[in-house]
């Protein structure tokens, strides 16, 4: 039977009636989303995202606000953003950190967003974080040269190590300098996963080979884009070497049953978390509180010196708000 | 005009320039996702059609079981591949995590179920007369059951596509089970969806963006050529 040549015309109709539909829905949506940030601001926020491995101390939060300075939350209380790394919060520092904070300041509902220092800093930029707990010291420093941020304080300091699988085809355990490390595992071509997502350890990681004077690159060596716990759970799955911070580390290695701690202690690998109020913040007075809140003696000593004593008998963050810059 | 304006602007720019990641990331989505549906299509289409057409002892619970495909949650999916397929799972010694592999047997659970479910249902709603009569007017019992399968093929087709749906947008189960791993900016394992996620993770909204239009063009696609072919497919089962 012979086509009917006028059914195509009414076929092409609907097509061109759903993409003006789409189209529209789409413009809406874009005018929706910009019309709601704060006048006079140049950008505007998207929708945060959230961390995969979430544990309780999550959850997301858009900042479709009008003009006041807070938006606010359920039950009279004013919410603040806290935007931090998937280090700290694999860590498990938030679960004991934010109770402690909510409870000096219970006008306060902290919402923590942990993704790279990378991203961080970037909703530092746009305003969708009131504060920032990172540890990128030469990405920090640009966002304060760009004018991003208010403040900024050193809070606590852990270090990194390098973790591979316990037959160690590079060699390198008990090697002191993590350079030296980094070489023998790129001359050996030894797997090795990179966070490869602009966070503060993958800033740390690519620094180190750049010491090295090695640019890697071969099918050793691999890059994830994801955080730490992903990362060092593929590592431990295909028998690599990465880069994690002691926190994480210490908070995952009995799951992580093929990967054993190899190189530690190269100066190199110091690790400085700093503490950062944003300069579009919506919540200026939650920002300085939760600074000054987390840098007093009382916090220092107690919360951040005290977590992880028990549960892994060592330190994982060492507080140096009074001694460090 | 914001954040949103600027990412779509900077992800046109990327589709249009080639980016090569971006292409690989593209094929990566949906060689996985294509194969994972024919697969599917292999196991659910006999699968749907047989418990669509025969009756037996126990058949209100298998149907039951079948539809439970339909509501499964993908991530549980991906857990329990992931955990198979791990080191100490009962396939971890094939070495098979993070591999395009892996991800192909996650979004085979995925889509086989939707494919086989939905087939279920459009099989069942044929009309048992139509395979009484082919019968009564001399088919074979595989005759038969192909006529009837035929006659659900306007269904069976949104079955494909709806499981091809189920795979390709799949988020949490490709990343448990492939890693999003790349090796010198070539891709190895990422697919649209899971490049979007680490995207944004690292303040990358114009990449991200790129692969959220290029996956709202393609459900658009896939979904016009459905309309089509359905429509084609009614009006040639109303003129037969």
């Amino acid at each position: 039977m012979p086509r009917n040549p006028l059914r195509r015309t009414r076929d092409t109709h609907h097509l061109v009636a759903g993409l003006a539909l789409f189209l529209t829905l789409m413009l809406g949506l874009a005018l929706l989303v910009s019309a709601c940030g704060s006048g006079g601001a140049t950008t505007t926020s998207a929708a945060q995202s959230t961390t995969m491995a979430a544990p309780t101390t999550n959850a997301p939060s858009t900042t479709v606000g009008s003009d006041t300075t807070a938006s606010s939350a359920a039950g009279g209380k004013t919410s603040l953003v806290l935007a931090s790394t998937t280090s700290t919060q694999d860590s498990g520092l938030f679960d004991v950190l934010i109770p402690a904070f909510s409870k000096a300041y219970p006008q306060y509902d902290v919402k923590v967003v942990a993704v790279g220092s990378g991203e961080a800093l970037k909703l530092g930029q746009t305003g969708d974080a009131d504060v920032l707990l990172v540890h990128s010291p030469s990405a920090e420093e640009d966002f304060m040269k760009a004018g991003y941020g208010v403040d900024r304080k050193a809070v606590m300091y852990n270090d990194f190590v390098i973790v591979g699988p316990t037959a160690d085809p590079a060699g390198i355990k008990g090697v002191s300098v993590a350079v030296d490390a980094f070489k023998k595992i790129a001359d050996s071509k030894s797997l090795f996963y990179s966070r490869g997502d602009a966070s503060g350890t993958n800033a740390k990681e690519l620094a180190i080979w750049k010491s090295a004077a090695i640019t890697p690159a071969g099918n050793w060596y691999q890059t994830t884009g994801q955080g730490m716990g992903e990362t060092l759970t593929i590592a431990d799955q295909k028998d690599g070497y990465t880069l994690t911070d002691r926190a994480t580390w210490l908070a995952k290695k009995d799951s992580l049953k093929g990967l054993t701690l190899l190189v530690e202690g190269d100066k190199a690998l110091f690790n400085q978390y700093h503490v950062i109020t944003c300069k579009g913040a919506k919540d200026v007075q939650g920002a300085n509180d939760f600074m000054n809140w987390i840098v007093s003696a009382d916090v220092q000593q107690n919360v951040i010196g005290k977590y992880g004593v028990d549960k892994y008998g060592q330190q994982l963050f060492i507080p140096n708000a009074a001694t460090a810059q | 005009m914001g954040v949103f304006w600027e990412a779509v602007k900077q992800a046109v720019s990327l589709l249009i320039h080639g980016d090569r990641y971006v292409y690989e990331v593209m094929w990566m989505s949906i060689r996985v996702a294509g194969t994972a549906t024919i697969f599917g299509m292999v196991v659910g289409i006999p699968l749907g059609s047989w418990l669509g057409i025969k009756r037996f002892w126990g058949w209100g619970a298998a149907a039951a079981i079948l539809n439970v495909g339909l509501m499964l949650p993908p991530v549980v999916v991906g857990l329990f591949v992931f955990l198979l397929l791990s080191r100490q799972g009962l396939l971890g010694s094939l070495g098979l995590l993070y591999t395009p592999t892996a991800m192909i047997i996650a979004e085979f659970f995925i889509s086989a179920p939707v494919v086989a479910a939905i087939t279920m249902g459009g099989v069942g709603s044929v009309p048992r007369e139509v395979r009484l009569q082919a019968l009564g007017l001399g088919a074979s019992r595989w005759q038969s059951v192909w006529l009837v399968v035929r006659e659900a093929r306007v269904v069976i087709i949104s079955a494909i596509v709806a499981g091809f749906g189920a795979a390709i947008s799949e988020v949490g189960a490709v990343m448990m089970v492939g890693g999003n791993l790349s090796i010198a900016g070539h891709n190895q394992t990422g697919t649209m969806t899971t490049a979007t996620m680490a995207l944004v993770r690292e303040g990358d909204y114009a990449g991200a963006m790129a692969f959220g239009i290029i996956l709202i063009v393609l459900a658009f696609l896939i979904t016009f050529l459905l309309t089509r072919t359905q429509q084609g497919l009614r009006r040639r089962w109303l003129q037969s």
